[in-house]
């Protein structure tokens, strides 16, 4: 067996038994319940061809400083939340969003009762760990193919334990298009031909 | 599967004796007994201990040459596991990274400079054409308009070419399909560099330079220890790390994720995944290398 189920048997055990055990909807949730809540995650994919299930961590969300958990700001008496479509000015007014921005905005996925989460288009929240589920609800094929792991960076071990990064790491999820990067330099030219 | 080791599967194919095969064979053997009775001992042909000895006494002239501890591996090949590679081109942004994550890590010389992964710059209009391929493209920033880039190491070719004309059996195909060269038995002839159809190998024309503060202490005998002058080098799919499991640098390092590695044996791996759902081409296909090195359009 190449897979090396060894190593990773007591992870999958724990992680294995919540969620699979506790899940009897399918995939809707697949990650362990007790793991810290804004620590990294581990990621129980189902298997494709063998019948076991895969292990893959993913590091926490990539927060920028002080921002979270939101509800620090969030849940004070006197900033109820307001449910108005508009440009935001007071707070966040660096964030200008370029995604489907014509349709959207921020309480499609940010949940204005539970302020630390997010929520799927049918009102189920979301931890920020898990943020690839909605990403998945519109990305359908992409969040397919980050599953079987061929979509985004993988690191780690090919036949054991994989790290992996949620869909946010890469992809700003404000403004998600790649960002142009400077190349590493080309490599030294032998020179025109002298003979 | 074949007990693990690194050996050479010339041995797995006996041929039949004939009175003039016979006589060439002992006329090689007797050239083969005094080469090695005065030479290294090549890496497949020794016996565990010597091969023990052989990769202690490197161990210790390496961590004195660049005054760190360096382990040398001589590690085998898995059972089971046949390594293969797929890139996605419809991703890569051609920014190398990989191709310096593989310096690093493979203890390339520095000056004169060697790469083992060339990006090529190809025109979206011409598609896959090596005829107009710019390999020193240099904008302020990639990806460029109207441009996309094929990364292009060794190819682990199944049907490997340059394997073939080796005149000292310096070069050949691991059992996890690997393709390896012996830097104490390579002559430096250069016949595998013009064999081979994707310009995969490269020659140490002077004495390779690594500063020992940039060594990577972690080599394998048929890998990234550091070559002397006067041999030919190629990409290995990082074999020190990948007999431990670990992914290649190029793989982990790829901002992208365009790349992605495993074992073409296991049903469950990326890589099958790929072959099954994914377009999927190789290079120069025409000429039956029979890559290990697949290229894919992921979107
Ligand atoms: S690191 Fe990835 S994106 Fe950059 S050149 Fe290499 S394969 Fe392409
Ligand atoms: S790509 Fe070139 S060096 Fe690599 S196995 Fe094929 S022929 Fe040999």
């Amino acid at each position: 067996m190449a897979r090396n189920t060894a190593a990773l048997a007591a992870g999958v055990a724990t992680v294995a038994v919540l969620a699979l055990g506790g899940c009897h909807a399918g995939p809707s949730r697949d990650t362990s319940a007790d793991d810290a809540p804004w620590g990294g995650t581990q990621v129980v994919l189902p298997a494709r061809a063998s019948g076991e299930p895969e292990l893959v961590q993913v590091p926490p969300p990539p927060f920028s400083d002080g921002v979270f958990p939101c509800s620090d700001c969030h849940a004070q008496p006197d900033l109820p939340p307001n449910r108005t479509r508009r440009v935001l000015v007071d707070a966040h007014d660096e964030i200008v969003l370029k995604h489907d921005e014509e349709h959207r905005w921020c309480l499609d996925c940010h949940d204005a009762v539970d302020r630390d989460q997010l929520h799927l288009a049918g009102g189920e929240l979301v931890p920020f760990s898990e943020s690839y589920r909605l990403c998945g609800q519109c990305h359908g094929e992409k969040h397919r193919d980050w599953r079987a792991g061929i979509h985004g960076r993988r690191t780690g071990f090919w036949n054991g334990r994989k790290e992996y990064l949620l869909c946010v790491h890469c992809h700003d999820p404000h403004a998600p298009r790649f960002k142009p990067l400077v190349p590493r330099p080309a490599p030294v030219h032998p020179g025109p031909m002298t003979r | 599967m074949a007990t693990p080791r690194t050996a050479h599967d010339v041995d797995d194919h006996p041929t039949s004796l004939t009175r003039r095969s016979f006589t060439t064979c002992a006329a090689a053997a007797a050239a083969g007994w005094i080469l090695t009775a005065c030479g290294p001992k090549r890496l497949y042909d020794v016996s565990r201990e010597r091969l023990r000895e052989l990769v202690g006494d490197v161990e210790r002239e390496y961590s004195a040459t660049y005054g760190k501890d360096v382990t040398v591996s001589a590690a085998g090949p898995q059972p089971g596991v046949l390594f293969g590679y797929a890139l996605d081109i419809s991703r890569c942004t051609g920014c190398r990274r990989c191709v310096y994550a593989c310096v690093e890590e493979n203890n390339q010389s520095r000056d004169p400079q060697v790469h083992w992964i060339r990006v090529l710059q190809m025109d979206k209009e011409h598609g896959v054409d090596f005829a107009h391929a710019d390999q020193y493209y240099e904008p302020a920033q990639v990806p460029e308009e109207g441009k996309f880039y094929v990364p292009v190491s060794c190819q682990q070719c199944r049907d490997a070419p340059c394997t073939k004309v080796c005149p000292t059996g310096a070069t050949w195909a691991e059992k996890d399909g690997i393709v390896v060269i012996d830097y104490d038995w390579c002559i430096g002839c250069r016949c595998c560099m013009s064999a081979c159809p994707y310009g995969a190998r490269h020659f140490n024309w002077k004495a390779p330079s690594v500063a020992a503060t940039d060594v990577n202490p972690h080599m394998h005998y048929l890998g990234n220890r550091p070559r002397p002058k006067g041999v030919v080098e190629k990409c290995t799919f990082c074999i020190q790390r990948v007999r431990e499991g670990r992914y290649p640098a190029c793989v982990e390092v790829c901002p992208v994720g365009a790349r992605k590695f495993g074992n073409l044996l296991d049903p469950d791996s990326e890589i099958r995944y790929i072959i099954e759902h994914e377009r999927v081409m190789v290079l120069k296909e025409e000429l039956n290398t029979m890559p290990k090195f697949f290229y894919f359009y992921g979107t």
